[in-house]
């Protein structure tokens, strides 16, 4: 690991200030990305800015009927929170099949967000919900956060404070884990909302993204099966050393049929 | 420099370490407590798992400047040479270890699954045993080892 000098600011305002002082600073939240990355020396920053210390970024409130969950919940607390089981069933099964025990007991929901990673779950709960990503300096709609690989709306010091999710009891997130890495190797998370279906999917190539087509298909009456005939669009899918893009458009139909028939279960 | 507080197993430590210092080198090479093993640089075996404010962690991905203040208990501060900790024991029982790398690491996850679950079924262990690798014993023996381990805990 290169050298920084470690910040805890215990507000946010302080954290922003920093970051504006700090231009090669960066920030850190649970570090299960963010300490392999320093590990590994794949990033240098000049300071590192804990929001461990910020107590308003924890905790999860119900406000105009939407959950907002802070950015510092862990995914250990997100899973086990009685709010998110009883309005959001289908975050708090995803957010309980993170990675591992100890993975969930210190990685976050805005830590995961800001990420993006590829094969993150969060994002396609995110995308799949319509959920609104709140930063330090606006709302922003999932359908326009998530821009591609590792990739997001935020810009150069806007931090992450919350995420708010319309309550929802129809919706399943359904994740094919790479059982090495236990990320997803496809994840799909369907949603059926009051002005539709939405259907989005990760870890099958460069971002998550949704499935209109299959969206199409359920709204119009179709079931999980019906997903099998609906088309992919190709240029969204890779392959690697896991699997093929082919392997993975296949799997996305499956894993969308499975995550549809959990509906409402 | 940063100024880190520990309580560790029950003892105060202070520590002035690198901003960049990991829980898993203070622990190891700042409070010679050699218990918590490295065995992996992507944060995936779990050799590292210690309890921070009671929770198990990977203490190879938590900088010890965030633990400031925190509880952190290790493989030491379970029982004694002479009275193993009931989990312990059942490892020594049930052949759980082989090399013995991983076993520290097992034995904290194990008992963060007690602490959350109480009694433990057999899904239950090998699905939360999913972020500890262990190269020897094909997990058979560990997983009858945490059973027996949760078990004698309800009894004692
Ligand atoms: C073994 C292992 C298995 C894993 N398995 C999975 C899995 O199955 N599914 C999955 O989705 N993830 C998985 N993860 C990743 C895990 O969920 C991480 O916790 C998550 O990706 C990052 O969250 P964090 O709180 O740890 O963030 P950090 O690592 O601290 O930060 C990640 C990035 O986000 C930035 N950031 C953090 N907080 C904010 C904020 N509030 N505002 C703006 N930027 C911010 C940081 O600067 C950094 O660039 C796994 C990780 C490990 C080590
Ligand atoms: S050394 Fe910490 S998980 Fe491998
Ligand atoms: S006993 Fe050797 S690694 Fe588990």
């Amino acid at each position: 690991m290169y050298a920084f000098d470690y910040l805890r600011p215990d507000r946010i305002e302080d954290a922003s200030a920093l970051l504006a002082e700090h231009p090669e600073a960066s920030l850190l939240a649970g570090g299960q990305t963010m300490l392999p990355v320093l590990r590994a020396r794949l990033a240098a920053p000049s300071h590192v800015i804990s929001l461990g210390g910020i107590a308003a970024l924890k905790g999860v409130t119900l406000a105009d009927e939407r959950l907002v969950i802070g950015a510092a919940q862990t995914h250990a607390q997100v899973a086990s929170d009685p709010q998110v089981l009883a309005l959001l069933p289908s975050v708090a099964a995803l957010a309980g099949g993170i990675g591992d025990v100890q993975v969930r007991h210190r990685g976050t929901i805005g830590g995961s967000v800001a990420n993006n990673d590829p094969a993150a779950c969060y994002p396609a709960a995110l995308l799949a919900l319509g959920a609104r990503i709140i930063t330090t300096q606006r709302v922003i709609e999932a359908d326009a956060f998530f821009t591609g690989m590792f990739a997001t709306a935020l810009k150069a010091g806007e931090i992450i404070t919350a995420v708010s999710f319309p309550r929802c009891d129809r919706a399943h997130y359904e994740k094919f884990r790479n059982p090495a890495s236990r990320f997803a190797l496809v994840g799909v998370c369907v949603a059926s909302l009051p002005e539709g279906s939405r259907i989005a999917v990760t870890g099958a190539g460069f971002g998550v993204f949704r499935w209109h087509a299959g969206e199409a298909c359920l709204d119009a009456g179709g079931t999980g099966n019906d997903l099998a005939d609906v088309p992919l669009d190709a240029d969204c899918f890779t392959g690697d050393l896991h699997g093929s893009a082919d392997y993975r458009m296949h799997m996305t139909r499956i894993i969308a049929a499975r995550a549809f028939a959990a509906l409402g279960r | 420099m940063v100024q880190v507080t520990l309580r560790v197993n029950g003892k105060e430590a202070e520590l002035d370490l690198p901003g960049r210092a990991l829980l898993i080198h203070a622990l190891r090479d700042h409070l010679r407590l050699t218990g918590s093993h490295i065995g992996c640089d992507t944060s995936q075996c779990g050799a590292c798992t210690v309890h921070v404010d009671g929770k198990a962690i990977k203490s190879c991905a938590m900088l010890a400047a965030e633990a400031d203040g925190c509880e952190v208990t290790t493989i030491e501060g379970l029982g004694s040479d002479a009275a193993l900790h009931p989990m312990q024991e059942a490892f020594r029982q049930h052949h759980g270890l082989q090399c013995g790398y991983c076993t520290p690491g097992m034995i904290m996850l194990a008992l963060d699954m007690v602490a959350r679950h109480g009694q433990l079924d057999e899904p239950t262990v090998r699905e939360e045993l999913d972020g500890n690798l262990c190269r020897c014993t094909g997990y058979q023996n560990i997983v009858s080892a945490i059973l027996a381990g949760a078990d004698a805990m309800a009894h004692v």
